[in-house]
């Protein structure tokens, strides 16, 4: 019995040792990704879809409109204005944020919570990942605009 | 117990080692290993983890009453799509949104037997937009749409009895067709002695229009017919597209001990009918209205409620009204399957107690009907002469042939039972080239692609009746067996076996770009037209009108809006109304309540479905999400008050305060 658990283990060390040289690479990249190679465009505005300065300008109040119907349909479960709920308080993140942070957390929110150390940190915090609420660019885009109005009143 | 604990360790450590070496002796390590250089069955099965099969398969359930889809070649188990029995695992059924689907004239009916669905073709081939699939004991088809996997209209065919020969769709899903198995008096509810067979019984073959934008159907027309048993039936392909084909069998009319009593005839009939012609003749006003019941359901809107729609009328075409449309075609003997090859011309049936495979000619049918080359007539509907349509007889193809499907490169394969097997013969000479067993007696079989202008040669699906030794013993009643062979070689090769679920009778695949394309993710929000969604969080709310109780309920993980609630009494009905706010991809939420006689309810993303309530005593009831949405799943749970009939406890709800 004792016998066959060595030779048992012998070959499987074998095994391990002969196939082992891969693994170096993955470490390599793994690496990479902790030192998260962001830009510095993506550091202070989030990883997604926007890539550019977006223009505010002055308040749109037909945006804000519409941000705010998608807001109480796909965002209001979570979120209250004042105070946590199941993800952080919205009244103010406008102050805390760029628009551009905001819009790629909105239409990237795996990507955010999972690469970039501001989302990983919220992650880290609220233990729910935000879901991606099938909301398009334009949309987000209102939805900030939304944000931006409450801030202001 | 440590001890006992390090030698399990070991022992597993030693199991642990074993499977290693053993997989390293094999194929070498991990990261370098190609494929197996054999090409040995499990190769050519072998989809590698986080890939994709190349057909989806749709496999009838039978007495299961549903359609079971998997991928081939791997025979992956993808999903079992509810549609004629009730399935408390989604809540289809159970919800008040499908609950419409299961009506019928003869009031709810919870369960039925479904044999042959059948994907809808555009020019010919399989176009992957819905597939179709019959009820046969309480006749009905059913549409399921295949950008959701989900049944979405169950429409019953009246006159009728036993659904069998359904529900094939024509060329460019112009009709999907059904028939009557068992014949009956053909005139709504008629009582009458049963030896009255054949003075007062009827057959009777049902067309089904089918509206292009939406997969409506529609019954346009019956045809009525000898009081024959019609089995099954197929749309020709190409130069025949024009015609569908049923067999019969008791051309004898009995009406009891039909083993015997129906098995006298040397030949029955396979019905060959010009559909193009039969539609035309009733737009032009030849067709009779006949009182009949039936019930239409269906989704009306996007997501909400299916509706039920009472018929009271139907058009029936007889055939001694109009020119000739219809020709019987004798056929030894009590012919089952009657099948269409990819060019159209062949029209092959299956005798089960005959000797050989008949083969019909569609164009020697044609010169027939333009030489009046007949034998007679039954209820002045032609019989052909034999001689003059058959091309062939296909000899020695084992006892008890059924079913037969093609390759597109010259041949047929043709299930036969008592023998077991599948028998593959050339169109060309009509001989047979290969066989191959079946484990065990072999209904139906399909060919990927099949049933359609162009097959491909790849793949044949076996759908057997017993399993016997074949698995695992599971008891004396055991899961029906499939058998995937490969047939892209010149002989079949079995290559794979496995059990599946209810009864399979036909099956098809298609390949699965077809359907991948169209597949949806979610519901969305926006398009939620269901009258009582909640559609902003802020109209989650709990609504009393006398004893019905409606709760607004929003779901997201990890939480239900409200998720306390009080005010409710014992007799009350209570609609949980529940969306799921969800616009993710396979986030799924589902709500139980303890004590309620019902079954949960599965809600998909963007979807809004309700659960019916009755309390019957008074206490605290925990609801909570009956899916593993997320970390915080265990936290997603609720509570419900219920007081006394007479008591005055205010309604009230909260979520969070
Ligand atoms: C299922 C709950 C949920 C929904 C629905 C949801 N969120 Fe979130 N949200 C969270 C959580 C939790 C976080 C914190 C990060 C994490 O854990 O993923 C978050 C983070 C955020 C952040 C980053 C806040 C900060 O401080 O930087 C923004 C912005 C945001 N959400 C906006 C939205 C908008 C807009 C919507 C609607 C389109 C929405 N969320 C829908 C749960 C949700
Ligand atoms: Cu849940």
């Amino acid at each position: 019995m004792r016998i066959t658990t060595i030779i048992v283990a012998i070959l499987s060390l074998f095994l391990f040792i002969s196939c082992g040289n891969d693994n170096e690479s993955q470490q390599n990249r793994s690496q990479g990704e902790t030192q998260n190679g962001l830009t510095e465009f993506e550091l202070e505005h989030g990883i997604g879809p926007v890539t550019e300065r977006v223009e505010l300008g002055v308040i749109d109040p037909e945006k804000v409109d519409k941000g705010r119907s998608i807001y109480e349909m796909k965002c209001e479960a979570c979120h209250n204005m004042e105070g946590r709920m199941v993800g952080p308080a919205l009244g103010d993140v406008m102050e805390r944020r760029s628009a551009e942070f905001v819009m790629n957390f909105i239409l990237n929110p795996s990507g955010m919570t999972r690469e970039h150390p501001v989302g990983k940190e919220l992650l880290r915090e609220y233990m729910t990942p935000m879901p991606f609420q099938n909301v398009t660019e334009p949309e987000a885009r209102a939805i900030v605009e939304f944000l931006r109005d409450h801030s202001n009143n | 117990m440590k001890k006992q604990k390090s030698n399990m360790l070991r022992g597993m450590m030693i199991g642990a080692g074993f499977v290693a070496v053993a997989a390293f002796l094999f194929t070498g390590c991990p990261s370098q290993q190609g494929m197996l250089d054999t090409r040995d069955a499990a190769e050519k099965v072998y989809v590698a983890p986080g890939e994709h099969d190349e057909y989806y398969a749709f496999l009838s359930g039978g007495y299961s009453g549903q359609l079971s889809v998997w991928g081939l070649p791997s025979s992956r188990f993808l999903k079992v799509i509810p549609v004629f029995s009730q399935d408390p695992e989604t809540g289809y059924g159970y919800s008040e949104e499908t609950k419409p689907l299961f009506q019928t004239s003869y009031g709810f009916i919870p369960w039925d037997d479904s044999h042959h669905p059948h994907i809808s073709q555009t020019d010919g081939d399989a176009d992957g937009r819905w597939i179709f699939i019959n009820a046969n004991n309480t006749p009905r088809i059913a549409r399921i749409d295949l950008d959701t996997f989900e049944t979405k209209e169950i429409i019953e065919v009246p006159n009728t009895g036993g659904n069998h020969a359904s529900s094939f769709v024509t060329s460019n899903s112009e009709y999907v067709i059904g028939a009557t198995r068992f014949s009956i008096p053909y005139e709504k509810d008629l009582d009458v002695p049963i030896d009255s067979y054949a003075d007062n019984f009827n057959g009777a073959l049902s067309f089904l229009s089918i509206d292009q934008e939406t997969g409506r159907m529609n019954l346009d027309f019956q045809i009525i017919v000898p009081p024959y048993n019609y089995d099954l039936g197929r749309a020709g392909k190409g130069i025949s597209s024009d015609w569908v084909f049923f067999t019969t069998y008791n051309t004898e009319l009995a009406h009891t001990l039909l083993e015997v009593n129906a098995s006298q005839n040397d030949k029955d009939f396979v019905a060959a009918v010009n559909w193009r012609k039969a539609a035309e003749f009733v737009a032009e006003g030849h067709g009779r209205t006949m009182d009949a019941e039936y019930y239409h359901n269906y989704y009306e809107g996007n997501q909400g409620f299916a509706v039920s729609h009472v018929k009271n009328e139907v058009t029936v075409l007889y055939p001694e009204d109009v020119e000739e449309f219809m020709y019987f075609l004798p056929t030894p003997k009590s012919p089952h399957g009657v099948d269409i090859d990819p060019t159209g011309e062949y029209i092959v049936a299956g005798g089960k107690l005959a000797t050989v495979i008949p083969v019909h000619s569609f164009s020697r049918m044609l010169e027939a009907i333009e030489n009046r080359d007949f034998e007679g007539d039954s209820n002045g509907i032609p019989i052909i002469n034999y001689e003059a349509t058959i091309a062939g007889e296909v000899e020695d193809p084992g006892l008890g042939p059924l079913h037969t499907e093609f390759d597109g490169d010259g041949y047929a394969y043709t299930s036969v039972y008592i023998s077991s097997e599948i028998v593959k013969w050339s169109l060309d000479t009509f001989e047979v080239v290969d066989r191959i067993d079946s484990y065990y007696s072999i209904g139906h079989l399909m060919i990927t692609g099949g049933d359609t202008k162009n097959p491909d040669k790849r793949y044949l699906v076996g759908l057997t009746k017993t399993a016997k030794d074949r698995y695992l013993p599971t008891g004396p009643k055991q899961n029906h067996p499939a058998q995937l062979y490969d047939i892209s070689g010149d002989r079949m090769q079995l290559l794979y076996d496995f059990p599946t679920i209810g009864e399979p009778h036909y099956a098809q695949a298609i390949a699965a770009n077809k359907i991948t394309e169209r597949v949806k993710q979610i519901y969305e929000m926006e398009e939620n037209d269901h009258p009582h969604a909640v559609r902003r969080v802020g109209d989650a709310r709990v609504e009393r009108d006398g004893d019905v109780v409606r709760v607004y309920m929003a779901s997201i993980r990890s939480h239900f809006r409200p998720d306390n609630i009080e005010g409710i009494r014992v007799g009350d009905t209570v609609y949980f109304h529940l969306t799921n706010l969800e616009q993710e991809w396979d986030v799924v939420h589902g709500i139980g309540i303890k004590g309620a006689n019902n079954a949960e309810i599965l809600v998909a993303p963007g979807q809004t479905k309700t659960l019916k309530w009755e309390p019957t005593r008074t206490g605290i009831y925990p609801f909570y999400c009956t899916a593993f949405c997320s970390a915080l799943h265990q936290e997603m749970q609720g509570y419900v008050r219920v007081s006394a009939a007479d008591s005055d406890v205010e309604l009230v709800w909260r979520t969070g305060n």
